[in-house]
């Protein structure tokens, strides 16, 4: 037990203290003062503006700005849905994997770029080597780069006044790339390596099995059919099998960028729980912490870009306060294990010989404290990477990762979007407390008028709208619930978490519902593109309208945003949003399962 | 709209060089070099062939081994071209069918056992690959093997001792024994 306190303390010790220093270095990058560390790569940086025809100079109003983000992302549209359509003409492909189909690499294009992840195939017999490194891992850093750029152009607003642009989009992004994702990906993926993750062009390995094992398949006719029996049963045949194919990539590359990026699309189809892209401990830690270092540094890079640094900590300490809420909740759920597996002899309790609780979906070296505290990690921030399957979560540990999601991806949240979520919530919270006064809200010294509250109200309600309105339709469609696997409660949690995921760019799911379906892919191929942009538009729009501000000088009637009651205050919205959207289908959900549940 | 299609296109291109094939091609060839054992898979080698990869588990029902953790893979168990969990929910029958049914195979090939069986034993991983079991399932499962393999328990829990890997720097994780490796060392001395 004290064990599990220690690891978890470490994580949140070893977090906070890297967000000082992150986020002081992202200041410098974006803000263009490169400290001297990196100073040697400005000519390089400089030669690709050259190239592309950018002077970086030159800054963008908010319309230009969300204009250039769209074609970006539409260009990477364009390739990972090319790239897998030909992937059987391409090279490296050892497998010799043919094309995916139409439905599956329209959403998995729309869920890369958008940052989702989300996976309805099964990596290691869908994807060839090419299209995971060109096209999905590249989405992996252009994603991220993207939401990054758009919480700096969203921090500039606030930061600056009386001026109509909010920096340069392509400056954003080449920046972020080449001075923060790639340096810290590649130390990453090199030190993932040396705990075991794999990194090779290899077809896949074949070993002989200590033991053969085999399975019964059903017998095909000539032409391929069923055969049946005279009282029309399938007819079967034994296969024996000897040896294990044991699948190998080019992993570790791509989980850096994955994790660091809070993207969360696996190589494999067991995503972070597979051996080979999470083998020890030492391994998911760095991937835990990959997870949280930008957005923990983005509050850091907020409040030094806006001339006070007290107003990035307080948000950062709302975002940590929520955390360990949650994460109380899940790791109690799954200590405490399944009750109907202890009737049946089965020892659940927590020693140094086991660590016992809930292990249905768990990975041994995890074990519950690791497995709980990734599924809170990975939820809070707009990751989606898993290492032990939520769908086997007990009901409570399974509310957990879809509140998460729910209430916006703003508790750390997803690189940028994380930020960008929590400081419209913020606006939102100086607008509540200014009608609760009767004074006009300003935030940082900017007056909150009615456009930027008409922009904060879109993100804030355009997801509800989707989530809710996704799953209704789905449970009402036959399309929708044949995909359902598990019965009663806990198939309704898996639409639901579906079409919460997607929207919230997760990308985790309750991984039973056969989502590889054209109704699923479709539906959440839509969802998860109006879940990014629809949200990302208001957030620029919200940016360009209070760059264009004056700023007002504090007054005695100002409310200050740095204080212990402001981060209150900030908990409070969010927690009361959320439950006024999504707790009437909580209960439908996990909370009359955990009800069910003897 | 035109304005920016060029640097789209042409920042897409340098940047999708860069991250793409610049980038995977660096960390795969400093990872051959300096790790390739690592990096290919920690394969397990005997005599100059590859006999199994020590994070690769494998699947066991023979009694005279130590059994892995249950393996919801298809079409078989521990099948790394189909990796993946059960998903089975919590309240679902089926899980519980599961759960008994392996209990049940577990009290078959050790008749007269009737401690509680640790919860990892009968219950699906992650992965479906997980290639270690707890301490405790190994200690549940030690005197049917040293009893099948005529072997003395205390020399067997000897070798199982050595087989334990403890919490990484002796706090992150769960300690763990390696099924694979075990039942290797096993054959080889007996």
């Amino acid at each position: 037990m004290i064990n599990g306190y220690v690891q978890i303390a470490l994580y949140l010790g070893v977090l906070l203290a890297f967000a000082k220093p992150m986020g002081w270095y992202m200041a410098r990058v974006y803000e263009g003062k490169l400290p001297a560390l990196v100073r040697w790569m400005v000519p390089i940086e400089n030669l690709f503006y050259r190239l592309c025809g950018v002077d970086s100079k030159q800054e963008m109003r908010w319309t230009q700005y969300a204009l250039a983000m769209i074609l970006f992302s539409l260009l990477g549209v364009l390739a990972v849905y090319g790239l897998q359509r030909l992937q059987d003409l391409l090279p490296l492909n050892p497998q010799g994997f043919g094309a995916v189909t139409p439905d599956s690499s329209f959403n998995t294009a729309l869920s890369f770029v958008t940052n989702t992840n989300w996976q309805g195939y099964v990596g290691e017999t869908t994807m060839s080597y090419l299209t995971q490194m060109l096209g999905l891992a590249v989405q992996n850093f252009f994603s991220a780069a993207t939401g990054m750029a758009v919480a700096i152009a969203l921090i500039r607003g606030f930061a600056r006044h009386t001026l109509e642009t909010i920096g340069n989009f392509w400056v954003d992004v080449t920046r972020s790339i080449i001075y923060i994702l790639l340096p810290i990906s590649t130390v990453l993926a090199l030190l993932l390596v040396s705990q075991g993750v794999v990194q090779n062009f290899s077809a896949y390995q074949n070993v002989p099995l200590v033991e053969s094992a085999s399975y019964d398949q059903p017998k095909l006719d000539a032409s391929g059919n069923p055969l049946k029996d005279a009282s029309g049963n399938a007819v079967t045949e034994k296969v024996v099998v000897k040896e294990q194919s044991i699948a190998l990539g080019p992993v570790a590359s791509q989980e850096a960028i994955k994790q660091l990026g809070t993207n969360g699309g696996g190589f494999f189809n067991a995503n972070s729980a597979h051996p080979y892209e999470n083998p020890t401990p030492l391994a998911n830690f760095l991937a835990m912490l990959a997870i949280f270092i930008i957005p923990a540094g983005l509050c850091y890079t907020f409040g030094a870009m806006v001339g006070d640094t007290r107003q990035g900590w307080a948000i950062l300490a709302s975002m940590t306060i929520l955390f360990v809420g949650f994460l109380a909740v899940a790791e109690y759920a799954e200590l405490n294990g399944n009750p109907a597996f202890t009737a049946l002899g089965v020892d659940q309790t927590a020693s140094a010989m086991q660590s016992g609780g809930n292990m249905e979906g768990k990975e041994t070296r995890f074990g519950i404290v690791n497995s709980a505290l990734f599924a809170t990690i990975t939820t809070a921030a707009s990751c989606g990477a898993v290492n032990a399957m939520h769908d086997s979560f007990t009901p409570l540990g399974g509310l957990v990762p879809l509140a998460q999601i729910q209430l916006g991806e703003v508790i750390f949240g997803g690189v940028g979007s994380g930020l960008y979520g929590m400081l419209v919530y913020a606006v939102l919270a100086v607008f509540l407390a200014g009608l609760m006064i009767g004074r006009t809200p300003e935030y940082l010294g900017k007056k909150i008028e009615a456009f930027d509250i008409k922009m904060a109200s879109l993100v804030i309600l355009i997801p509800p709208l989707i989530i809710l309105g996704g799953t209704a339709l789905a449970v009402m469609l036959e399309a929708g619930k044949s995909s359902v696997f598990n019965p009663g409660a806990h198939g309704f949690s898996e639409v639901l978490y579906a079409f919460s995921s997607a929207v919230g760019n997760n990308g985790s799911e309750f991984a039973g519902i056969g989502a590889n379906t054209p109704f699923y892919n479709t539906a959440l191929g839509f969802a998860v593109w109006f879940g990014r942009f629809w949200l990302m538009v208001p957030v620029l729009a919200l940016a360009g309208s209070l760059a264009a501000k004056k700023r007002i000088p504090a007054s005695v009637g100002s409310m200050a945003t740095h204080t212990q009651m402001f981060v209150w205050l900030l908990i409070g919205t969010v927690l009361l949003v959320g439950a006024l959207n999504f707790v009437p289908a909580l209960a439908l959900g996990p909370v009359v399962e955990h009800l069910n549940m003897k | 709209m035109l304005k920016e299609l060029r640097p789209a296109i042409v920042s897409f291109l340098l940047l999708t060089m860069l991250t793409g094939i610049g980038y995977p091609l660096l960390v795969t060839g400093i990872s051959q070099v300096v790790m390739p054992d690592k990096a290919n898979g920690s394969l397990i080698v005997k005599e100059g062939k590859p006999v199994g990869s020590s994070l690769i588990g494998q699947s066991f029902s023979d009694p005279k081994y130590f059994w892995s953790r249950p393996s919801a893979t298809s079409p078989m168990p521990n099948n790394p071209t189909a990796s993946g969990g059960s998903n089975l929910g919590p309240t679902n029958p089926a899980l519980m069918d599961a759960v008994k049914a392996r209990v049940q195979a577990l009290r078959d090939a050790d008749p007269g056992n009737q401690q509680p069986i640790p919860v990892d034993l009968v219950t699906a991983s992650g992965s479906g690959l997980d290639p270690h079991i707890s301490p405790a399932a190994a200690e549940y499962q030690l005197a049917r093997v040293a009893r099948v393999r005529n072997l003395n328990p205390n020399a067997l829990r000897k070798l199982v001792a050595e087989h334990i890997e403890g919490r990484q720097f002796g706090i992150l994780g769960e300690p763990r024994v390696n099924v694979l490796e075990l039942n290797l060392a096993l054959d080889a001395v007996h």
